[in-house]
């Protein structure tokens, strides 16, 4: 069960300036339905959410790798009020845990909120919302 | 050098290479808290934010003993309101030689104290006066997402846009992420998490401060009040509050010849370890914990000398039940992933248990001034004047705002 939208407008990413310089090539692929982890070009560590620096070994060059989209539900929430105007309640949000490494926080496309269960294996999926953006969401792994 | 945190954590050791040494430290013992004050808690104030600041600092001016032009340091929240230009022209100060805010919301709570000692302990300024003034029921409401989608997907915070197009938006689901992961990992049920907002429901029930002092709740009320977001009721919530509240900071020295017993700043610090986000922090290799807490508590227990056990009275930070409730481990309360046992059916932390704890009916029963009114009580303990006394106790822990740069401190009288 996916997440129902009102009429009213979601709140978007920021794509813009300086946000972007990091962060865009992450959206950009999930325009085109490829789910893009930022990686440390000198040391190989994952940086997720991506940055402008790897803290681990201060290098500034980065470089995004495709991620398999598999992974599990590590952690969720359930809103029985709605707590934005662009969203109905009831509703989920899943905290993901990528076979790579990073965790995403985002919601299902087919899981009624009282059958989420953490461990449940799942897979990436995608939701255009318009020709600006589309989201990055999961369902059952097949 | 070479040291892992992160293991730290997990083995709850905590090895800090930070020099100098506690020793050197020049706020331990030689700063204090001597006046404390604040306006009325409603939840309707009907008036602005700046004219209930004013009160609340010449209440804590009057309750030091000192006067109001004698102030010469404002420390405040960024999140604050109020303009300190207005502040100062309001209260008629002359003298003002510092003055700064901390930012990371509730994480400040602590860290506005610390600063204030800091100024004072290097001789910036003499009197430094902390203080929040907010119209968080009447006002603006941090518990909603609408509203501030934009402000928050930031420059400073763009880790939001990663949330809130997915509708995860406000703090109360934030904490409910990793809380969950909490009580996965360590088994831990409703109906324990549910003593916790039942027994600060008591405290409160005593003290004619608190929002809800004329309202009782049982764990049975607890138990059949709506979930909010799962898995948190709406008496898992902070109570939203119009309000300020003050306290104000001076050296050991003068502290003596002021009208109140001082409370002495025994240690504090601030705290923002590995993969730190504004309440998102779910990248962190372990997220059933509040790492900045931990971090926090133990850089204070490692000023002061001391350790969680020999901590008498506590006033730990809850916006929601589960950022107190946690606290418990992160300061040695408890063992880690022990604390739904040790608030199961409340004895732990009532005034004669083993861990008396936010006496004044905290941030979900008295007020939330985003922490200030902890303070305020961890102070009245130790000066022996709290409506929930604790038998004589020495030392109290403060703890502030879970999931952000956080901060501590360790209070003697």
């Amino acid at each position: 069960m996916t997440v129902q939208y009102t009429d009213k407008p979601i709140p978007r990413p920021a794509l813009w300036g300086i946000i972007y310089r990091s962060s865009g090539s992450l959206w950009e692929g999930v325009k085109e339905e490829k789910f893009l982890i930022q990686k440390c070009k000198d040391c190989g560590k994952i940086l997720h959410p991506p940055r402008p620096m790897c803290p681990a070994c201060h290098s500034t060059e980065q470089e995004y790798v495709e991620a398999s989209g598999k992974g599990k539900i590590y952690s969720y929430v359930t809103y029985n009020k709605s707590p934005h105007k662009a969203f109905k309640a009831p509703y989920s949000v899943i905290l993901v845990e990528l076979d790579e490494g990073p965790r995403v926080i985002s919601n299902t496309v087919d899981v009624k909120p009282e059958e989420i269960e953490i461990g449940m294996p799942v897979e990436i999926a995608y939701e255009k919302i318009d020709d600006e953006l589309t989201l990055y969401k999961f369902k059952k792994a097949g | 050098m070479g040291r892992n945190i992160l293991e730290e954590y997990m083995n709850r050791k905590y090895d800090a290479d930070i020099k100098p040494s506690p020793q050197a430290n020049l706020i331990k013992d030689k700063t204090a808290i001597v006046g404390i004050g604040e306006t009325e808690y409603s939840k309707n104030s009907g008036r602005d934010e700046l004219d209930m600041a004013c009160e609340a600092i010449k209440n804590a001016a009057d309750d030091a003993g000192i006067k109001v032009e004698d102030i010469d340091g404002l420390e405040t929240f960024t999140l604050d309101r109020t303009a300190m230009p207005f502040i100062v022209s309001t209260l008629g100060l002359k003298n003002l030689r510092f003055a700064s805010e901390v930012s990371f919301g509730g994480g400040a709570a602590c860290a506005v104290t610390l600063h204030a000692a800091a100024a004072v302990a290097t001789g910036v300024a003499k009197n430094v006066v902390c203080y929040r003034a907010l119209n968080e029921a009447s006002g603006h409401r941090f518990g909603r997402g609408d509203g501030y989608a934009k402000y928050m997907i930031s420059a400073p915070t763009p880790h939001y846009g990663y949330t809130f197009p997915m509708g995860f938006c406000t703090p109360l689901s934030w904490a409910g992420c990793w809380g969950r992961r909490w009580m996965h990992e360590f088994n831990v049920t409703y109906e324990q998490i549910g003593w916790w907002a039942v027994v600060l429901r008591e405290y409160a029930n005593k003290n004619p401060r608190a929002i809800f002092h004329d309202k009782p709740m049982t764990h049975e009320d607890y138990m059949n009040v709506q979930m909010i977001v799962e898995p948190l009721r709406l008496f898992d919530c902070c109570v939203d509050t119009d309000g300020a509240a003050a306290h104000i900071v001076t050296s050991a020295e003068r502290a003596k010849d002021l009208k109140q017993k001082p409370v002495y700043i025994l240690g504090a610090g601030q705290s923002a370890p590995i993969e730190q986000e504004i309440q998102t922090i779910y990248n962190r290799p372990v997220i059933s914990g509040l790492f900045e807490t931990w971090y926090a508590a133990h850089e204070a227990y490692r000023v002061a000398g001391v350790e969680g056990k020999d901590i008498d009275v506590a006033e730990l930070y809850d916006p929601y039940s589960l950022g107190g409730i946690m606290s418990l481990e992160e300061c040695d309360f408890c063992e880690r992933g022990d604390a739904g046992n040790f608030i199961e059916g409340g004895d732990n932390i009532r005034v004669d248990g083993k861990m008396p704890t936010n006496t004044n009916g905290g941030l979900l029963s008295e007020a939330y001034i985003h922490g200030y009114n902890l303070v305020n009580e961890g102070v009245r303990q130790l000066r022996g004047q709290s409506y929930n006394q604790v038998k004589d106790p020495e030392l109290c822990m403060v703890t502030a705002g879970p999931g952000v740069p956080s901060s501590a401190m360790v209070l003697r009288n």
